[in-house]
């Protein structure tokens, strides 16, 4: 089933973009990533030029976080107070990274710095992912408990907040700057950020892994909304037909995927994250290691 | 000067275009995208008029069809500590958005090198790039780049031969426009040539335009941008709640 897009001036198989919110939206309800990083590329790939996929995808990425989210709060694992800390430093975080990546787009080569950004971060973030996930599971078969840090050097700062549904006692200090790191690298990365957001709460903030994904969710919200209103604002790139079939398949794939992260273990779905990081980077770091099939493209002038 | 060269090059081409001039039509001179447009075909045909007899030397058609032209930039891959990243870069001053070139004969036959050049009628042809900037060796690999590209996405197309010519006076042809079409006023071109010269042309406008939601949404964007940020936003979020509203109702039953 062809259907033509308006913004995007191309032509598209509406299944496909059905089928592709879909599997993003599942991802997204389990892990509590917005999906973009997964995303973006895959639009890429199936001929969506890449200022359009990347306004889009952000309101795709609002609707199966919306839906994900109310999921979440039904089960009541969302910190809406760590949220909004982390959101407050956030949008701060953003405005930034929107200077940042307007700086780099003068130099030229931002395509580079957004290909080895994402290499060096879903790199890093997986690996860790990787081994304290194997480990944790190790550490259950032999019997051994795991043993959660209850302290480090985050407890010791001032202006301490009481997060009940985190069950934490810290500083707002240390989220207000995840949140600011993240929407810096957000922006400038055009993702929802959720993928670095994950383990930065896990393992900086110390919060418990069945809050983080519903936290993380209701921040994504804002973050991708407030993308999505620049992008249609300045860039006029955002292409609602494209959004709309992308999120009627991600908002149902976001509920299933709430139920299978329900079903699954912590540990397991920190590991099956890890996996999922680990393969995109791969990806990417491919894609700038071998040489491509076609050495020149096409695009506008003014844009880089 | 020039104008000179024009006048001159009109007095001398006036009769011959006088003895046979080309009369065409097109199945169509509007084409609409909706929201499931899958491209479509143009049929074109016409016929030569002419006021003597049929000279000697075989008469040969070309249409060509032209989008909307714009800049572009062209860039190469090249491969720098390891990793294959964009390096050099061309900017084509004028390509077409689609480019279509039907002839009834091939090249050397139907038109001459200097006549394409003149006229621009050939894909190389219709695509001017600007003076390559320094250090760039190959400026033509860039273009021919380009093509290549819009060729394997059907926006360029040279096909040989595809004019059928009934006894030097009918001519029909049939062009297809990909799905992946963008707005505006494209050229339909018709040159009758004859020993590579061309002897008459004739020019018809097909309007290509975005109707009914297509262009709605394609305005709001542009005129109304906040409003139809918010018409996205809204959309998602009332598509975000209600799935989870229909989810809850079916695990409650």
């Amino acid at each position: 089933m062809q259907i033509y897009l308006p913004i995007a001036e191309v032509s598209v198989n509406a299944l496909m973009l059905l089928g592709l919110g879909g599997l993003v939206g599942i991802l997204s309800g389990m892990f509590g990533v917005g999906g973009g990083f997964l995303l973006t590329p895959l639009l890429f790939f199936i001929g969506i030029p890449p200022s359009v996929a990347v306004a889009s995808q952000s309101s795709q990425i609002v609707a199966s976080s919306v839906s994900g989210v109310l999921a979440h709060l039904k089960r009541r694992t969302v910190d809406i107070r760590m949220g909004g800390v982390l959101l407050g430093g956030g949008l701060v975080g953003s405005a930034i990274g929107v200077q940042v990546f307007a700086l780099l787009r003068a130099i030229g080569q931002v395509d580079l710095f957004v290909s080895l950004t994402y290499v060096l971060f879903l790199g890093v973030i997986g690996l860790l992912m990787l081994i304290e996930g194997l480990n944790t599971i190790r550490k259950t078969r032999t019997g051994a408990r795991p043993v959660r840090k209850k302290h480090n050097w985050v407890h010791n700062l001032p202006i301490k907040i009481k997060f009940r549904t985190s069950g934490l006692y810290i500083s707002v200090i240390p989220p207000l700057l995840v949140g600011l790191l993240v929407g810096i690298l957000a922006a400038v990365m055009g993702v929802g950020g959720g993928f670095i957001m994950l383990p930065a709460m896990i393992y900086i903030l110390g919060m418990p892994t069945k809050v983080v994904v519903g936290t993380s969710l209701f921040q994504i919200i804002f973050v991708a909304a407030f993308t999505s209103m620049m992008h249609a604002m300045t860039n006029h790139s955002v292409d609602i037909v494209l959004a709309v079939l992308l999120l009627v398949g991600g908002v149902v794939g976001a509920q299933i995927g709430t139920v299978i992260g329900a079903r699954l273990r912590a540990e397991q779905l920190r590991l099956w994250l890890a996996v999922l990081v680990l393969a995109v980077c791969l990806k990417i770091a491919l894609d700038l290691l071998i040489m491509p099939a076609e050495l020149y493209s096409v695009g506008p002038v003014g844009e880089h | 000067m020039r104008r000179l060269a024009l006048f001159l090059a009109l007095a001398f081409a006036a009769p011959a275009s006088a003895a046979e001039e080309v009369l065409a039509g097109l199945s169509q001179t509007r084409v609409a995208i909706s929201t499931d447009f899958r491209g479509s075909t143009i049929l074109i045909f016409g016929a030569v008029k002419r006021e003597e007899a049929i000279p000697e030397d075989p008469l040969q058609v070309i249409v060509t069809i032209a989008g909307p032209s714009t800049p572009l930039v062209v860039r190469k891959k090249d491969r720098r500590f390891g990793i294959w990243i964009n390096t050099e870069s061309v900017t084509v001053d004028r390509a077409p958005s689609f480019y279509a070139v039907a002839t009834s004969a091939d090249w050397p036959a139907s038109l001459s090198e200097v006549e394409d050049l003149r006229n621009k009628v050939s894909v190389n042809r219709a695509i001017r790039s600007v003076g390559a900037p320094r250090g760039i060796v190959d400026a033509g690999s860039f273009t021919d780049a380009l093509i290549r590209i819009r060729e394997r996405q059907d926006l360029y197309q040279t096909r040989i031969g595809a004019v059928t010519l009934t006894e030097a006076t009918l001519f029909e042809t049939s062009i297809e426009l990909p799905a992946n079409l963008t707005e505006g006023n494209y050229t339909a071109r018709f040159l009758l040539t004859r020993n590579g010269r061309v002897i008459d042309t004739h020019e018809e406008v097909i309007h290509v335009t975005k109707v009914g939601l297509e262009r709605f949404l394609y305005n709001l964007s542009r005129e109304v941008p906040w409003a139809y940020g918010v018409l996205a936003l809204s959309l998602a979020i009332l598509a975000g709640w209600s799935a989870s509203a229909f989810f809850r109702y079916i695990r409650g039953q």
